[in-house]
């Protein structure tokens, strides 16, 4: 069987391409569309929330993004290479594993239950890709672990495993463990929902840091509508599969055009 | 007066019926874990040609009897030419057929590890081989710890199966005390708690030993 040829670009050129190019991005799960014809761009050094109902695709689209799944039509862009799709005889065709893994290398995800390795310590946890799969040498990866460790608060804890560690502490080494690979583009994935509301600052520091001081390309979906609106450069309302609203946070929590917009909100600021 | 007598004479053959029990246990116990890995990671593939023979494999040994394995290994394989001694056939038999149970519990302990280890791993680029190896195995490592203490007492068990191919073990030796001495409650009696002492004095505590030992690994407490 021949393989299926796209004709997208097979490179994004020019001056001011973005970091994250979704184009036309459907996901299906037999009859029921998840992402329907999605495109979203993502400027680097952007921080973009992604707001809306549940199942509305929001997560979704951070884990195509990290290749957890595959797209069912649509191509994906990650600093103008293709991500979902590779080059074969002039023409794109769907990406193989040994692509999807390349292709991971600049991304980062955190995730709601924050997926630490039981069986090892926080330092552990944070070198263990950059040695097995960056190819790191030991000494490196510690140094550079323990930085991070420190940047989030938890070098005190390098050597407790994440059975001895507050959900707060585990999601905490979870972002550590992430950008010790040096992602371009980080995601979060209702990083704070697990948590419980006193240690819900904990992380959100460790956020707000990334954002003000290291300029890292973040896609983050959340239900804290005020830190969305305090710390994200745009917002995107997710209805359906589809962006139903997207702007500047003041206008999307000041002002919102769309009626399922302002009926979202309502409904969330008055659970609060 | 006279179980001591008995004892006296017919003890140093079940010591030595015990020790060849033993020792098959631990060759068996080897081949199955062996087999059981390899069989247990192909019945996890997706590729048919890959997970097909294992599959086969599982189904036949786990279908079947364990003491027409042993027969079909000791007297019909030599009808094609593959001629193995009888102790040798013995703990093929019983590795072979236990690796069978033990492919399942690879699997299961496999399957039971969280989608978020595998995904976390997937999103730290690891290759399949590393995510494996690395990540996902040593937890279901420690999942699979305690049914694998419950097949290994199968296993002992097992293998006293192989005296209907002569070879001398535990039972073989119980058997010709009784052929002479008639003494059926004395020697099958002894023959009884010889298996408990072996299981319980051996096995036992030798897998309470490596689920502490695995559990600290993780930073578990026991």
């Amino acid at each position: 069987m021949k393989p299926t040829v796209f004709h997208y670009p097979a490179k994004l050129e020019g001056e001011d391409i973005p970091l994250v190019r979704f184009h036309e991005v459907t996901k299906r799960y037999g009859d029921l569309v998840v992402l329907d014809s999605l495109d979203l761009d993502v400027a680097e050094g952007e921080m973009v929330a992604i707001i809306g109902p549940s199942g509305s695709g929001k997560t979704t689209v951070l884990r195509m993004l990290m290749a957890l799944e595959k797209i069912n039509d649509g191509i994906i862009y990650v600093d103008g290479e293709p991500l979902t799709h590779m080059s074969r005889n002039g023409g794109l065709v769907w990406a193989d594993e040994k692509h999807l893994r390349r292709q991971r290398l600049n991304i980062g995800m955190c995730f709601q239950h924050f997926n630490l390795f039981p069986h090892m310590t926080a330092l552990e946890n944070c070198i263990e890709a950059p040695v097995q799969v960056l190819g790191m040498s030991k000494a490196d990866a510690i140094k550079r672990a323990e930085e991070l460790l420190d940047m989030v608060g938890m070098l005190e804890k390098a050597h407790e495993h994440p059975s001895r560690l507050s959900g707060g502490q585990q999601q905490r080494v979870a972002i550590a463990r992430s950008l010790a690979m040096r992602p371009k583009v980080m995601l979060f994935d209702e990083v704070t929902s697990a948590l419980d509301p006193e240690v819900i600052g904990e992380v959100t520091t460790v956020i707000r840091k990334l954002v003000h001081k290291h300029n890292l390309t973040m896609l983050m979906v959340t239900h804290q509508m005020g830190f969305a609106k305090e710390i994200s450069d745009r917002v995107c309302f997710f209805y359906d599969g589809k962006i139903e609203e997207q702007g500047p946070p003041d206008q999307i929590f000041g002002n919102p055009k769309s009626e399922r917009t302002q009926q979202f909100l309502s409904a969330v600021l008055e659970a609060n | 007066m006279e179980f001591l007598v008995f004892l006296k004479d017919h003890g140093p053959e079940l010591i030595r019926g015990s020790l060849t029990t033993i020792e098959l246990t631990m060759l068996s116990a080897a081949l199955a874990i062996i087999i059981a890995v390899i069989a247990g990671l192909m019945r996890l593939s997706t590729n048919r040609l890959v997970y097909g023979p294992a599959t086969v494999y599982v189904e036949i040994f786990r279908g079947t009897s364990l003491l027409v394995q042993i027969y079909w290994i000791f007297f019909v394989l030599p009808l094609f030419g593959l001629t193995l001694e009888k102790f040798t056939a013995g703990f093929i038999a019983v590795g072979m057929n236990l690796g069978a149970y033990g492919a399942e519990l690879v699997r299961g302990g496999i399957q039971s590890v969280p989608k978020g280890q595998w995904e976390a791993a997937t999103a730290l680029s690891m290759s399949p081989a590393i995510r494996m190896r690395r990540i996902i195995f040593p937890q279901a490592l420690l999942n699979m710890l305690p049914p694998w203490g419950n097949l290994l007492i199968e296993l002992l068990k097992g293998t006293a199966l192989v005296a209907l191919i002569s070879v001398s073990d535990l039972m073989f030796m119980a058997k010709k005390i009784n052929s002479t001495t008639y003494l059926s409650a004395q020697v099958f009696g002894i023959a009884l708690v010889l298996y408990y002492l072996m299981s319980r004095g051996l096995i036992t505590p030798f897998m309470r030993w490596l689920e502490r030992l695995m559990a600290r690994k993780v930073g578990k407490r026991l």
